[in-house]
């Protein structure tokens, strides 16, 4: 950090954002109204996988209160969603990519696959409307396990894509480690399912299109994690506008944790419909919906296999995965099982070989992609799982297990394609191990014993790639956009400051922490700074918010804008100040003649900026106005671990989780109150995948089983525990703040911690697997199993 | 589920006569809409916010009569005669906040902002019912609201911070 920091930085300042939200005065999207609004409702798909044969629409648009109804064939001109990854296959060849239609042209391949947009002037019309739409569908075998997909004789969704394969591709040595495993002491192996699980940010998704028939326009208010993302896929890829004559307006979101990264069908149908019609129109999902049609995250099988020496030392990881992609290929879906997952194999050990092979198969299911850790989680859970078990099969114990192999040498090269800048593994695994007293835990185990419950610890030593990311890297793995950041710090005339970000805020709490570093920058008062972020109309450009890079990459574009802004300021201040540029100082809030009390404040010299009469025009615009695009030259690398103890009532099966610990290194911490609340968040996601959550299609109609609140068990409040959270510090070497990223930690480290700790308490009776969620009836059933 | 709507009914409104946040009201509602509903669309009290529409979340909480209910899951026309309390009447009119706002924004127990006013909501019914209340007490009273983002931790902190501000 730099000699102008102050206070501010570091420091657990409340949020500026708390009032509004506290008195029902946030502006979700669902909470913005234009005038002659119309209300949109989509018809969708009953079925899982059908023909649609014939639409009748007739008695639909007599209706009370229809102003328009659109199906898949009105929308020509119309390109299907894009995806913004491409994978090449081990084959050498692109990844299958079938289209992925706005509405549906000739097939359903999900339930909740939209056929129809019925436009009405009230909701209750619109829905009333659509019951009297006639689909003739022919019903078509569906199939949703993603192993499933690939068998022989499987049902065909794509033409496209020939037994629903979308790629197989792989990272790693093979032939390196397939010599490692013939010389292993041990070989350790488990299969692994990683639960397929529906986000559920608690705001459903919601959009309102506008078109403006004097200038050509369109307005977009959409529950969006990316609204210049959204604006760019939908102008440039789907309906062919320029994007000068489309403005899109992420206002409050509640809530994103990766599904509302992408363009969805709904509000690009909005938006080509809201020219048809020449009014406004607004959708808002009901719960039905979002379950049915919210990307979906996880679901992946995974066959591992961990060599390790008679010393305890990895010698080779390899690893099979299955990873389901729905019946479409969200924005972001194929990279998340290859580029976000495979990567992070190595975890936090020096495993000098390592091969991953993943198959992605297309499923009768909604399309899956980035959920919280995406991917990450993934990897975790496999490494996490596998060490666990190789500490059971030598006997190590697992906090030495993991010592014996944590790498200590940075920059680390792993074997799978990431160079770590920086981390201390043990100074984590000593933090967690003293706050979760394992010492004490024999004895905790011992109690519990007595009153006939199992106890068991679990650990996870987790790291995660974030801040994404290096652009040129990322285009080289086949991303097809770049993943910079951009920040404008615009001074206004009397030294307060406007902050444009192209990082989206929904409950991250950009506003505070922003505003913090820009106060701390600039030695002024907090509340002279607003953080504006959401729109493409004030914004210059952004990439959004997802993989923990808000902070890395969009606070370091605005501290490179803040340098434009000090420098600038120091020109204006050495010709009020008549002395050279490089005499000036700028420090708590003013640039000061070096060795003199001789000085111009901030404010005194913004003002010059902006009314020029003492000012070098012939050298300097007037002005304070600076904008920075930052592209990162490396991820960042969030690690830490997480211990989870845990106690198993073997009469009910029954877990609860009675202590949970995290110690993680984000690198330097800006607000302390924030990253923790951050944290709290992910695990409870994580312990949520790990104990609760379960998205189950039916495996013969393909129905969502689990499509309300009523099925898919979200944690509440006494599902918990209250967490024991620190944190380490090593800096990132590669961005000025130093910081790293929290968002997804908890939700990366707290699966695999949980789930060690369920196999640990269920050791003594004999318990081999429990697939998440470890739910009384599944835990139950294993201790029966193994008792028999 | 989506498929299975009720056969359409005839539409006659409804007239309704309730206190809102203090002040009297009178509309003509269709006697489908919801208590929710109402508040939103009618009355543009859109603090109130739906997140599931089948009583399962929470951010949809208000007070009736001085009760805590769901208002996706009752008719607007259930509420006639009635005294309701949304999110937009809890500040004193000085905009100075109850104690269990300022208690959630202190103790860090909001971060999206969207289940947001049905938590608050909760709690204070909650404190209101149980003024001693321990955080087993809290973690089970407030069941009825979903947090995604907070993991409940703060929000318990909160809870029993703005229990001793009530108390004061």
């Amino acid at each position: 950090m730099g000699a102008t920091d102050q206070g501010v930085i570091g420091q657990s300042v409340r949020r500026k954002e708390d009032l509004r939200f506290l008195t029902g005065a946030g502006q979700f999207t669902d909470d913005v109204n234009a005038l002659r609004q119309t209300c949109g409702y989509f018809l969708r798909s009953p079925h899982a996988h059908a023909r649609i044969r014939r639409i009748d629409l007739s008695k639909a648009k007599a209706a009370p209160g229809v102003v328009a109804i659109f199906t898949g064939d009105d929308l020509t001109g119309v390109n299907g969603l894009p995806c913004g990854w491409l994978i090449t296959g081990t084959d050498g060849k692109p990844m299958n990519e079938p289209p992925h239609p706005v509405l549906a042209q000739g097939k359903v391949r999900h339930v909740g696959d939209q056929v129809a947009l019925v436009i009405a002037e009230t909701l209750h019309e619109a829905k009333d409307a659509a019951e009297l739409i006639n689909v003739d569908y022919e019903t078509l075998p569906a199939v949703v396990n993603c192993v499933d997909a690939l068998k022989p004789g499987a049902p065909q969704i794509h033409e496209q894509a020939p037994g629903n394969k979308c790629y197989t591709w792989a990272l790693g040595d093979k032939a390196a480690v397939d010599a490692a495993f013939a010389k292993a002491a041990t070989v350790s192996k488990l299969d692994i399912i990683n639960n397929r699980l529906i986000p559920n940010a608690i705001e459903p998704r919601a959009a309102l299109a506008s078109y403006n028939r004097a200038d050509e326009s369109y307005t977009l208010y959409v529950s969006n994690q990316n609204p210049h993302v959204e604006r760019l896929l939908m102008t440039a890829f789907v309906l062919g506008l320029p994007e000068s004559k489309v403005r899109v307006i992420a206002p409050d979101v509640g809530g994103g944790f990766g599904s509302k990264i992408y363009l969805y069908a709904e509000e690009t149908a909005l938006v080509w419909a809201s020219k048809k019609v020449n009014r406004p129109i607004k959708w808002a999902a009901d719960r039905s919906e979002a379950f049915l049609t919210d990307a979906h995250g996880r679901d992946h099988v995974t066959h591992v296999e961990l060599a390790v020496d008679k010393d305890g030392k990895f010698l080779a990881l390899r690893v099979h995965t299955t990873a389901n992609m729905g019946a479409y290929l969200s924005t972001f879906a194929t990279c998340i099982p290859t580029i976000l997952y495979a990567t992070l194999l190595a975890g936090q050990y020096t495993t000098p070989a390592i091969f991953c092979e993943v198959t992605a198969s297309f499923t009768n299911t909604a399309p899956v992609d980035a959920y919280r850790g995406a991917g990450r989680p993934e990897a975790t859970f496999v490494v996490e799982r596998i060490v666990h078990q190789a500490a059971v099969d030598t006997g190590i114990a697992q906090d030495e297990i993991r010592r014996r192999n944590f790498i200590r040498t940075f920059p680390y090269a792993t074997p799978v394609a990431l160079t770590y800048d920086i981390g201390n593994y043990d100074a984590t695994l000593d933090d967690a191990m003293k706050v979760a007293d394992v010492a004490g835990f024999p004895a905790r185990k011992a109690d519990a014993a007595k009153r006939g419950m199992l106890r068991g610890l679990g650990y996870a030593s987790y790291i995660e790639a974030c801040g994404l990311a290096p652009s040129n890297v990322a285009g080289a793995l086949g991303a097809r956009a770049g993943l910079f950041e951009a920040g404008q710090v615009r001074v206004n005339p009397t030294g307060s400051v406007t902050v444009f970000t192209g990082s989206h805020s929904h409950g991250q709490g950009h506003e505070t922490t922003f505003a913090q570093i820009v106060a701390g920058r600039l030695g002024i008062d907090i509340a002279h700074v607003e953080v504006v972020h959401g729109d493409t109309g004030r914004i210059p450009f952004g990439m959004g918010t997802y993989g923990s890079r808000s902070l890395s990459v969009g606070g370091t574009a605005i501290v490179k804008a803040l340098d434009k802004v000090i420098a600038k300021g120091r020109k204006i201040a050495a010709h009020l100040l008549e002395t050279a540029e490089t005499d000036i100082e700028f420090k708590d809030g003013k640039f000061t003649v070096a060795g003199t009390d001789r000085s111009k404040a901030f404010a005194e010299v913004s003002l010059a900026a902006y009314v020029p009469h003492n000012y070098p025009l012939d050298k300097l615009e007037p002005g304070l106005d600076e904008t920075a695009f930052y592209d990162p030259t490396n991820f960042t690398y969030p690690a830490g671990t997480h211990i989870c103890e845990v106690e198993v009532d073997p009469e009910t099966g029954v877990v609860k989780v009675v202590n949970f610990t995290a110690s993680d290194d984000f690198g330097n911490i800006i607000n302390p109150m924030i990253v923790a609340g951050q944290v709290h968040g992910g695990l409870t996601q994580g312990i949520g995948q790990a104990l609760l959550e379960n998205c189950v299609y039916d495996n013969d109609s393909g129905q969502l089983l689990t499509g309300s609140y009523m099925d898919y068990a979200m944690p509440r409040a006494d599902d918990v525990p209250s967490f024991n959270v620190s944190t380490q510090v090593t800096p990132c070497t590669h961005n000025p703040l130093g910081a790293k990223g929290c968002g997804e930690a908890g939700a990366i480290g707290a699966p695999a911690a949980m789930m060690n700790a369920v196999h640990d308490a269920l050791a003594p009776v004999g318990v081999k697997r429990i697939d998440m969620p470890a739910s009384p009836h599944r835990v139950w059933q294993a201790i029966q199993s193994a008792r028999a | 589920m989506l498929l299975q709507r009720r056969p359409k009914e005839e539409v006659v409104s409804i007239k309704l006569s309730l206190t809102v946040n203090g002040k009297a009201v009178t509309a003509d509602v269709d006697p489908r809409t919801l208590l929710v509903e109402f508040l939103r669309n009618n009355l543009a009290l859109t603090g109130t916010h739906v997140g599931c529409d089948t009583g399962q979340c929470g951010a949809c909480t208000v007070h009736l009569d001085g009760r805590a209910v769901k208002s996706c899951n009752m008719l607007a026309a259930q509420a006639n005669g009635a005294s309701v309390l949304t999110i937009e009447g809890v500040a004193k009119p000085d905009g100075t906040m109850h104690p269990m706002q300022a208690a959630f924004k202190e103790c860090h127990g909001l971060q999206c902002g969207f289940c947001t006013p049905g938590m608050v909501m909760s709690a204070i019914d909650l404190v209101q019912k149980h003024p001693e209340a321990d955080e087993k007490t809290i973690r089970e009273g407030l069941e009825g609201n979903f947090c995604r983002c907070t993991g409940y931790h703060n929000i318990v902190r909160a809870v029993q911070l703005g229990a001793t501000g009530m108390g004061k």
